[in-house]
């Protein structure tokens, strides 16, 4: 088989795009990626959206974007997986190519949350919940998260303010990051004032949605154009695990299950361990999940991966750099769209793009999107392709 | 108005009925097609006796559109006495602080409104301290 | 005149009861605070308040469900669930199905919702005597209960509460406490009123008190204690409709009885008038320390206007079936004290636009 790379990235800054539509964003986070694929015309778009049923009351992107992208014609299919969409479309757009029945594939995430405002915005993202059973009960994806942190305080007694290093390192690493939604430092005061919002997850403690639209450009290797200047990043390894949806459905609700298995499969097929990465781009829709995915990756036991944020392991100088762009704290949580703006970033970095956060000599990646309390996870590895 | 949809539950959603495995004898809420212990077919109904404990909770202080009323609410996972959990909201609490391991029973409360006034009133499980450690 | 009083073609009784009254507790002195510049007593100590989720339909269940721990029996062998209130959550959609889903009864049942002001739940009870007494029917349930209105600054404002209890009556064998016979005296009086459409009843004032209250309620306890050749010294207990709580005491003494027989069933000082529920709720705490041969009379109040009064003897099958569930007591005693603010969000008075 041969390898599947990433020939081309497209990013439009995370924020609150009120001037601009759904399908604008798409078009030109398409349109750039196309362009740095050195004019590679994709057979196929592979959408990752969360909302736009539900908030922009629009469906079958699949026909839409293409259309918009002046592409009409060519295969699209939309990809819903939560959170976890982007990564989830980037899955399939892997297959696709690594098949051989598709030679080039675009892959797109995009959300538009600011068709909308207030409890209705709420509400259709916490229809990512189990709605009969959860949301019925008034939770929402942050009601989730505060049960599960309140948990994780009280099962393994960690300190409440220990999880202020997680916002604490995404906000340092956004600086540098121009797609980045809040590019300021916080510190710790900034964490422990911060209000309450499903206790004890505070504002610091949650990303913030936004709106987001990235591309990637993925062929097989012989299919790269001769003028394409920029490293190749080539897809080692991919995998996606399922959860229970409803998190009471889980027997261990801090075993993070699928997001360890995700991790297993994609390291497998690359033939690597966890540690053999030089960074973890993980979900930190909340900082109680960038500890889970930690420890559901084998980075630190059960009840210890709040511990790697306080020695600067974590950091860009660190042993395993997170968040290297800002992460979903800082970045911004363009939900459907996330699991891709982690793929762009990742490639920057391997490919030494990645400016003043670059990790020096980045060469393989593990990047992870989360769809909720790891209700579904994906797991790629990237590896810069020498040469 | 998605009246069809609540409906269909009622009787678990009131009454906290759900299924024994005839299988692996495990109990199941909500009901399945499937029982999760042991994936036999499970549909013999049983009646949870809505005792359990606090397992892990959480206070609501933005809500999701229809729950805005009763802000701010606790949501907990409680745990039943006949081994599953559930989410739900908890009620009553008057000054009593929440803890995990806290005894709770459940009570049939108005959940939300279906729409606005015009819609259904869609009643269903939530759970309060337990009357005996009440008081 | 004879034939007056109502008896049942076979003995019948009480098989199970169970109160039902909310946490949150309005003080008197909370809404003189605001309204009468905290100079007024109010006619109560305090009022009990139903919660932000509740209603009269997820009352009734509760005390629905207590009515069935004690009557130890399946609710699919109901064949009435019958709710009195002046509040039910739907105009046109009953409560009773609700209620009876929730409790597991149905579908071979009688569903409706009654209406007679504060004696819909006695309403009730005699149609569940009369659908078990003519033997058509083994067990039937009869509720009262209420989340009472009352206007803004009104003097009912003290007193409108959230409450009641329910009742299952079935053969007198199984019974905690058994029938002997009851009587309604019903006028056209109109001392009260809600009309339709409109959030708050209106009130005769003084008119409520003579005319309506005392006239209705001395009438039919005096004539079925006549019927019956019984006199108020044969009585344990008595209880009576509970606007406040002068006018059962005074009722009391009208018909003879002491306040040491009505005290026990007297509960508008500490819970309010809780309309369709109030008489009942005052009959089950007094089932909650009657003695076996304890003998009670309960007599109702609803406006507009009429009274049921009832003889009832408690049986030896009362002391082991009373623990079965909560106590009034044990309502009464989870108390949460409120403002009149939290109140007013409670009950809806806060105009959201």
């Amino acid at each position: 088989m041969s390898d599947v790379v990433i020939a081309g990235v497209g990013q439009i800054p995370v924020g609150e795009h009120w001037d601009v539509s759904l399908r604008s964003q798409a078009t030109r986070a398409v349109l750039a990626a196309i362009k740095d694929a050195g004019g590679l015309k994709p057979q196929a778009m592979y959408i990752g959206n969360l909302l736009a049923p539900t908030v922009s009351h629009q469906s079958n992107l699949g026909a839409l974007l293409p259309d918009w992208s002046n592409l009409t014609g060519i295969e699209g299919i939309t990809v819903e997986a939560a959170g976890a969409s982007g990564g989830g479309a980037f899955r399939l757009g892997y297959l696709a190519v690594a098949s051989g029945f598709v030679d080039v594939a675009i892959v797109v995430g995009v959300e538009k949350i600011t068709d909308v405002v207030g409890p209705e915005l709420e509400r259709a993202i916490a229809e990512s919940t189990d709605y009969d059973y959860e949301l019925a009960q008034g939770l929402s994806l942050t009601g989730q998260a505060g049960l599960v942190m309140q948990l994780y305080l009280h099962e393994y007694k960690a300190p409440r303010e220990a999880f202020a290093a997680f916002p604490i390192l995404a906000h340092e690493n956004a600086v540098g990051n121009p797609f980045a939604m809040y590019r300021k430092p916080i510190n710790q005061k900034a964490y422990d004032s911060a209000p309450m919002l499903s206790e004890p997850v505070n504002l610091m403690d949650m990303a913030p949605y936004a709106d987001g639209a990235a591309a990637v450009v993925l062929t097989r290797r012989e299919l790269v154009p001769e003028s394409i200047r920029h490293p190749l990043v080539k897809v080692s390894g991919s995998s996606v695990s399922s959860d229970t949806l409803a998190l009471h459905d889980r027997t261990d609700p801090l075993a993070f299950d699928a997001a360890r298995l995700s991790v297993e499969g994609a390291c497998r097929q690359a033939g690597i361990l966890p540690q053999d990465v030089d960074f973890f781009e993980l979900t930190d829709s909340f900082s109680i999940y960038a500890v889970l995915s930690l420890e559901a990756a084998g980075f630190a036991p059960r009840g210890e991966g709040w511990k790697l944020g306080q020695d600067g392991t974590l950091r860009r100088d660190g042993k395993l750099p997170i968040l290297t762009m800002g992460g979903f704290k800082a970045r911004g949580n363009p939900l459907g769209a996330a699991g891709i703006y982690q793929v762009v970033e990742a490639a920057l970095q391997l490919r030494g793009e990645a400016g003043s956060n670059q990790i020096p000599n980045a060469r393989r990646a593990l990047v992870q999107n989360l769809g909720g309390p790891a209700s579904t996870a994906v797991a790629h590895v990237l590896e810069r392709v020498n040469g | 108005m998605e009246n069809p949809r609540h409906w269909r539950i009622r009787k678990q959603r009131y009454a906290l009925v759900g299924e024994v495995c005839p299988h692996c004898e495990a109990k199941i809420f909500p009901p399945r097609d499937v029982c999760p212990n042991c994936g036999g077919e499970a549909k013999t109904q049983f009646n949870f006796s809505g005792k359990g404990t606090v397992f892990s909770f959480t206070v609501m202080n933005d809500a999701p559109a229809g729950y805005e009323k009763n802000l701010p609410y606790a949501v907990a996972l409680v745990k039943l006495e006949e081994g599953p959990i559930v989410t739900a909201q908890l009620t009553d609490l008057g000054d009593q602080p929440v803890q995990i391991g806290m005894p709770v029973e459940m009570v049939t409360r108005r959940i939300r409104d279906d729409g606005d006034e015009k819609g259904i009133i869609v009643y269903g499980y939530k759970f309060r301290p337990a009357m005996s450690s009440a008081q | 005149m004879s034939g007056r009083v109502l008896k049942s073609n076979r003995p019948v009784g009480i098989i199970g009861y169970g109160a039902y009254i909310p946490r949150y507790r309005l003080p008197a002195s909370e809404v003189s605070r605001v309204w009468e510049g905290g100079k007024g007593s109010g006619p109560v100590k305090e009022k009990a308040v139903a919660g932000l989720d509740e209603d009269v339909i997820t009352m009734s269940i509760e005390a629905a469900r207590n009515a069935l721990a004690r009557a130890q029996m399946d609710a699919s062998l109901l064949r009435a669930v019958w709710v009195g209130s002046e509040s039910h959550p739907y105009a046109v959609k009953p409560t009773g199905t609700v209620v009876a889903e929730a409790i597991g009864a149905g579908p071979s049942i009688e569903a409706a919702d009654w209406e007679f002001a504060c004696k819909a739940g006695t309403e009730a009870l005699v149609a569940a005597i009369s659908l078990v007494g003519s033997g058509m029917g083994d067990y039937a349930m009869a509720i009262g209960m209420d989340t009472a209105q009352g206007k803004p600054g009104d003097q009912l404002e003290y007193t409108a509460a959230s409450g009641g209890a329910a009742y299952i009556v079935g053969p007198a064998e199984n019974a905690l406490a058994v029938f002997n016979g009851s009587y309604s005296y019903v006028t056209d009086t109109p001392d009260f009123w809600r009309r339709a459409n409109q959030k708050y009843p209106e009130h005769g004032q003084r008119f409520t008190g003579e005319p309506a209250y005392f006239k209705h309620i001395v009438e039919a306890g005096k004539a079925l204690m006549e019927e019956l050749g019984t006199r108020a010294e044969d009585y344990r207990f008595a209880v009576f409709h509970q606007p406040n709580t002068k006018f059962p005491q005074r009722a009391g003494q009208l018909l003879g009885f002491s306040d040491e027989q009505i005290k026990t069933g007297l509960l508008a000082p500490v819970i309010g008038n809780t309309y369709a529920g109030a008489a009942l709720v005052g009959l089950s705490a007094v089932l909650d320390v009657a003695q076996p041969g304890d003998r009670i009379l309960v007599v109702s109040f609803g406006s507009g206007a009429g009274s049921d009064a009832f003889d009832w003897v408690v049986t030896d099958k009362i002391e082991a079936r009373r623990n079965l569930a909560p106590r009034t007591a044990d309502y009464i005693a989870r108390r949460t004290e409120i403002d009149y603010a939290t109140y007013a969000r409670f009950r809806g008075k806060i105009d959201m636009g």
